[in-house]
């Protein structure tokens, strides 16, 4: 579904990676690994269309998708995708509820508010929906975040860092709901500094 | 056969030696062309009926306020084709140019004022002209500020030519609008270049100067963009050929 | 549409929920204001005669201060990188984010504008010129801010880059919008600065969020 071919990326002076190919197939997830700075996140900007890449093609269902133009290729693409950077992406003076709300809006989804609150609910916010994202930890935020996961249908999940700041119980929920999407038939990228135990795992070491 | 030449030159990695081959032929041109246009501007040219002497400050005055305005269409144009087509080499010739159109648009202002004073008794008056001549030199300021406020060379130059291109479209808007402003605010605009009267070897002294600004920038431009070739891809193997 | 409303909503939301900052460059906009009868004398004839532009400069001003804000919440917490990502057009998005600018930025000074004019001794026709003027204009200034919001941002020196890039691109906006006042209690037409206004306001609703987007997606990079 989703390949990636001879892709190259450097920042400034550096080259940050050169010649990166690989093919996922429905069901199937790719762990990229790398030490700090090896450029992990960029090259998962760089699937998503966020910046552009050296050399090297990505392709979607076997259309052409990267680099940064719209075209109604990349329109597609990003409509089955869901990505999750570093930041939050979580309004502080916003509830969860709400997060949730204009994140259906800005992708242009309508927003089915008895779906969000049983997902809010199996990421154990269960009562916290109405509190104002600042008064919540760190964990919990993060929390709010994954809520897209069971929200928003999409075929691929790219996460960067998405297991950090997660206690051991939502370590387990996010593994659990990754292994759903995978049966489901979507893709995953994901970077993880520690291992993780889901069937169909490709390894991309950068 | 004249496109692929046109390619072969569009790499700083072939440019660099050409240009360096071409600065100082237009420095030759420059200062020959300078010194024709100083010897009409001072000696050839009559003495102005109403201005006298002083008014021969216009032969650096308008060939500077020309160059301030070319060199800014030229800068967009450099800059917007290197966004559109991705070339380093435009982008770093916008970004060479750039100085020495501010420095033309500080010329043209203190040359303004050094006329005005003599003329009208006046270091600065609220003319459309200078107020524009200004307001450019702002233009200038705030490409330059931008370009070296961010440190990857790739968005600096990016941003730069999305500024030039937003400052080429803003700048006849402004020129109108200050013009506007001005016969709206003083009655009796005082023009700078009053052309019926001027004699043929006043507009002679002023072609020839022009032409003198025109070499001097392209060469000093050469220069610049020589220098940010070599910064820019330091690390690459043929800035180490061309330094042994 | 749909995109457009729910992004300026969204701001227009959040605005609410830390309503210090839209207060603070309202309360701006008053202080420049009544500086200048302090710094010039209370003379009615000149306050009259200066009131249109220190107005339309006051309100440059304070349209100035909340633009760093502008985009720099979204890019910090990856909103930004959301909306860059969302099938919607992000220009679409970034309009309804201009849209929400000028409703917390721009009206409430058409609204007070008139009340700051009475005390330079604006007549009512000059005052509802002013606010008229305001009108056409501060979503211009908006607009204008947005593009030099996204070139900056991220940047370092980026609140007096910012205004160093937008206020020579303010300058005709406030020729015209000043000129209108001015040109209103001379007891000459204003129609003239106001069509041109209106022209430029066509122009930069067209322009400027294309350009702001551009911008963006190469902050973004």
């Amino acid at each position: 579904m989703l390949t990636a071919a001879h892709l190259a990326c450097s920042r400034g002076e550096r080259r940050l990676f050169a010649d990166v190919s690989f093919s996922l197939a429905a069901g199937e997830w790719l762990h990229v690994q790398g030490e700090n700075g090896a450029g992990k996140t960029s090259l998962l900007r760089l699937l998503v269309g966020l910046s552009p890449a050296d050399a090297g093609e990505i392709r979607w269902r076997g259309a052409l998708v990267g680099g940064m133009k719209t075209t109604p290729e990349t329109v597609g693409f990003r409509r089955e995708l869901l990505y999750l950077g570093h930041h939050a992406a979580v309004k502080d003076e916003l509830d969860a509820l709400e997060n949730l709300r204009f994140s259906a809006a800005i992708d242009g989804l309508a927003f089915d508010q008895l779906k969000a609150l049983a997902a809010l609910r199996r990421l154990g916010l269960r009562g916290r929906e109405s509190l104002p994202v600042r008064v919540l930890s760190a964990g919990q935020k993060r929390r709010v975040l994954l809520a897209r996961l069971l929200t928003r249908t999409a075929a691929v999940w790219v996460l960067d860092e998405a297991f950090n700041a997660l206690d051991g119980g939502a370590v387990q929920l996010l593994g659990a709901l990754l292994n759903e999407h995978l049966a489901a038939g979507g893709v995953a990228v994901l970077t993880s500094h520690q291992p993780l135990p889901l069937p169909g795992g490709r390894v991309l070491a950068l | 056969m004249n496109l692929i030449n046109w390619f072969r030159y569009a790499s700083p990695q072939s440019f660099y030696p050409l240009a360096g081959r071409m600065i100082p032929l237009f420095w030759i041109l420059a200062l020959l062309f300078g010194a024709a246009g100083l010897w009409v501007s001072f000696f050839v040219a009559p003495t102005d009926a109403q201005q006298g002497e002083g008014y021969r400050i216009i032969f650096v005055h308008v060939p500077a306020s020309w160059m301030s305005m070319v060199i800014y269409l030229a800068m967009a144009f450099w800059a917007g084709l290197g966004l559109a087509l991705n070339t380093r080499l435009s982008s770093m010739m916008a970004q060479a140019l750039a100085p020495t159109g501010a420095l033309m648009a500080a010329l043209s202002l203190i040359t303004g004022a050094f006329w005005g004073k003599p003329m009208w008794g006046t270091w600065w008056v609220w003319d459309a002209r200078l107020t524009s001549e200004l307001i450019l030199f702002f233009l200038y300021v705030g490409f330059i500020a931008l370009q070296s406020a961010i440190d990857d060379p790739r968005r600096a130059d990016k941003a730069g030519a999305i500024l030039a291109l937003i400052g080429v479209v803003n700048v006849p808007i402004i020129y109108f609008s200050v013009k506007w402003w001005n016969t709206l605010h003083q009655g009796s605009s005082i023009n700078l270049t009053r052309a019926p009267s001027m004699a043929q070897t006043m507009l002679l002294g002023m072609l020839l100067m022009a032409l003198a600004f025109w070499m001097y920038s392209i060469a000093v431009s050469l220069l610049r963009l020589r220098a940010i070739m070599l910064e820019r891809e330091r690390h690459s193997e043929w800035v180490k050929h061309a330094l042994e | 549409m749909n995109a457009l409303m729910a992004a300026a909503r969204r701001d227009v939301l959040l605005a609410l929920r830390r309503r210090a900052d839209v207060l603070t460059a309202i309360f701006f906009f008053v202080m420049v204001v009544s500086l200048f009868p302090l710094g010039i004398g209370p003379e009615p004839a000149l306050l009259k005669k200066i009131a249109p532009g220190v107005l339309w400069v006051a309100a440059l001003l304070a349209t100035l201060l909340g633009l760093p804000r502008l985009f720099h919440a979204d890019y910090l917490d990856g909103t930004l990188e959301q909306m860059a990502l969302s099938p919607s057009p992000l220009a679409l998005l970034i309009a309804g984010k201009m849209l929400a600018h000028w409703l917390l930025c721009g009206l409430p000074l058409v609204i007070l504008a008139p009340v700051l004019g009475l005390q330079f001794g604006l007549d009512a026709a000059s005052l509802g010129m002013l606010s008229f003027s305001l009108l056409l204009g501060t979503p211009l200034l908006s607009l204008i801010g947005a593009m030099g919001a996204a070139l900056t941002l991220g940047v370092r020196g980026g609140g007096v880059l910012l205004a160093v890039l937008v206020l020579p691109l303010y300058i005709p906006t406030l020729i015209f919008g000043a000129g209108a006042v001015a040109a209103e209690s001379a007891g000459l037409g204003a129609e003239g600065h106001l069509s041109l206004l209106a022209a430029l306001l066509a122009l930069a609703v067209f322009f400027a969020p294309w350009a702001t987007t551009a911008a963006l997606r190469i902050a973004l990079e």
